[in-house]
């Protein structure tokens, strides 16, 4: 048991219901779940709830047992919009976190290239952020996120402001990544396609009602793949589910 | 370049307004007009006995301690009235409006208080240019994209963390825009300390000029005064400005 999400509510004072009703959730340990829903139906809310960035108006969120109360490291958040400071270059950007904890240097410059490494940008570490392109941006958030060594990384739709190739290669190499690290990752898309190749669990949401339409649980072994038949199948089974919930 | 070439214009179309005006048609009397061969003239006699420098000097002293103590009362309460929502609801429309008041309007009071000192123009220089700095200090600070934030606290921050690491080098870009502008409102208000007290200094010597019915001399002083302003705003605020807003892509 790692994040438990009990009875949480989430009513904004100047909408007329509620964002976020009753919702119940379990994520596992080294567990993989991705949230999906058509804008508006309170996903980006539920995010920045676990991370602490909001304050529920009924409902408790626990990490390990304990009741989460305001931001942390142990719950890194992953923005769309990648959040690198501009004042500092990549690798001073993937440092930040273990700066802040105070990590040794050497270890912090270990760390960091290990991680640079995994997502591809040794040779841009001395780059200004805003010499890369906005891939290079996610995959230096990306490489930030892992070095924190969260209990659960949040990730609120990281790929959904790329373009479609670039955003297709990410997810790609995120599959990759979460299969040689196994975090536990709370992962916000709107794409269903999305949710189905990176998930083990993907909830829908209910932009309505505000509560959880559906939890599936995707058992195609990974590397999985978006042309092969039973993911098209399950892609399509969970698009109608979304659609129809929406209509 | 371009520009030297057209405060060249610019000086021999002065001169040949004051040949035709005062020389040839003789509209008006010569020490009511300056002229730049009086001013050049003036400048030799004035730098060859040292009366412009020390004046120069004196006045960039002053100028750069109250400055300092400006920045420091500045930067102290702009942090205070960002961090307190009682002070910014309350205090700071306060110090707007006390910043919209005129420096010289300082000096009564300000030699009701220190007499015809030095202390007297620095109070002047003191408050023409701290609130300033305390309001872009505030703005500054808002102005940070909220993302920066998030991203820290997500990430552990303390209060203390956010300050060193994210809110000051986030806010810097603004910060030194605040800072040149304070720059200017104190370099200002030391003019308007200096005219009405004795001590020696640039605005001393402007008036002085005017007692001695010297027009050339006035000129002369004004000039120095515009192209110390310039010299520190271009030498050292751009300078910063721009290192830091190419550092970030920004320029």
């Amino acid at each position: 048991m790692s994040l438990v999400i009990k009875g949480l509510n989430k009513h904004f004072e100047n909408s007329e219901k509620a964002t976020l009703n009753e919702i119940d959730l379990e994520i596992e340990s080294g567990e993989f779940v991705c949230i999906v829903g058509a804008s508006g139906c309170g996903k980006s809310t539920l995010l920045n709830l676990v991370a602490g960035l909001e304050k529920p108006t009924g409902g408790k969120i626990l990490l390990d047992g304990e009741e989460v109360n305001g931001p942390g490291a142990d719950r890194t958040v992953m923005f769309q919009e990648h959040g690198l400071f501009p004042w500092l270059n990549v690798i001073e950007n993937v440092k930040f976190g273990m700066k802040l904890a105070g990590v040794p240097k050497e270890e912090q410059e270990k760390v960091a290239m290990h991680y640079l490494e995994m997502v591809h940008l040794q040779d841009y570490k001395d780059y200004p952020i805003h010499q890369i392109s906005g891939g290079m941006r996610q995959r230096t958030a990306l490489a930030r996120a892992l070095t924190m060594n969260s209990k659960v990384l949040l990730m609120d739709e990281p790929f959904s402001a790329l373009d479609k190739q670039t955003s297709n290669r990410l997810r790609e190499e995120l599959q990759r990544i979460w299969m040689e690290t196994k975090k536990t990752i709370l992962f916000i898309t709107h794409s269903v396609e999305e949710a189905v190749y990176l998930g083990d669990r993907v909830v829908a949401l209910s932009p309505d009602t505000g509560r959880i339409a559906s939890i599936i649980t995707i058992d195609i072994p990974r590397p999985r793949h978006v042309y092969s038949p039973e993911f098209v199948e399950l892609r399509h089974e969970i698009m109608e589910q979304v659609r129809g919930e929406a209509v | 370049m371009g520009m030297l070439i057209f405060l060249v214009i610019l000086i021999l179309a002065w001169q040949g307004f004051y040949w035709v005006g005062v020389d040839l048609l003789e509209l008006w009397k010569p020490y009511a007009v300056p002229e730049p061969a009086g001013v050049a003239k003036r400048f030799v006699e004035l730098c060859s006995d040292g009366t412009l420098f020390e004046a120069t000097f004196n006045s960039l002293m002053r100028g750069v301690a109250g400055y300092v103590i400006a920045v420091i009362i500045g930067i102290a309460t702009g942090l205070l009235i960002n961090h307190f929502k009682y002070l910014q609801k309350n205090l700071k429309p306060v110090v707007l409006g006390i910043q919209t008041l005129p420096s010289v309007c300082w000096v009564p009071f300000s030699i009701l208080w220190f007499g015809l000192s030095t202390n007297a123009i620095l109070f002047v220089v003191i408050m023409g240019s701290a609130f300033s700095i305390s309001i872009s200090v505030d703005n500054a600070i808002k102005n940070i994209q909220p993302i920066y934030a998030k991203a820290a606290l997500t990430m552990g921050a303390s209060r203390k963390q956010m300050y060193l690491n994210v809110i000051f080098p986030a806010s810097l870009p603004e910060l030194i825009s605040g800072l040149k502008q304070g720059w200017s409102f104190a370099w200002r208000a030391l003019m308007a300390g200096e005219v009405m007290t004795t001590s020696i200094g640039l605005g001393q010597t402007l008036i002085m000029g005017r007692d001695l019915a010297d027009i050339n001399q006035v000129m002369l002083v004004m000039v120095v005064i515009v192209a110390v302003g310039i010299i520190i705003d271009k030498c050292i605020f751009s300078v910063i400005e721009k290192r830091i807003l190419k550092k970030r892509g920004l320029a």
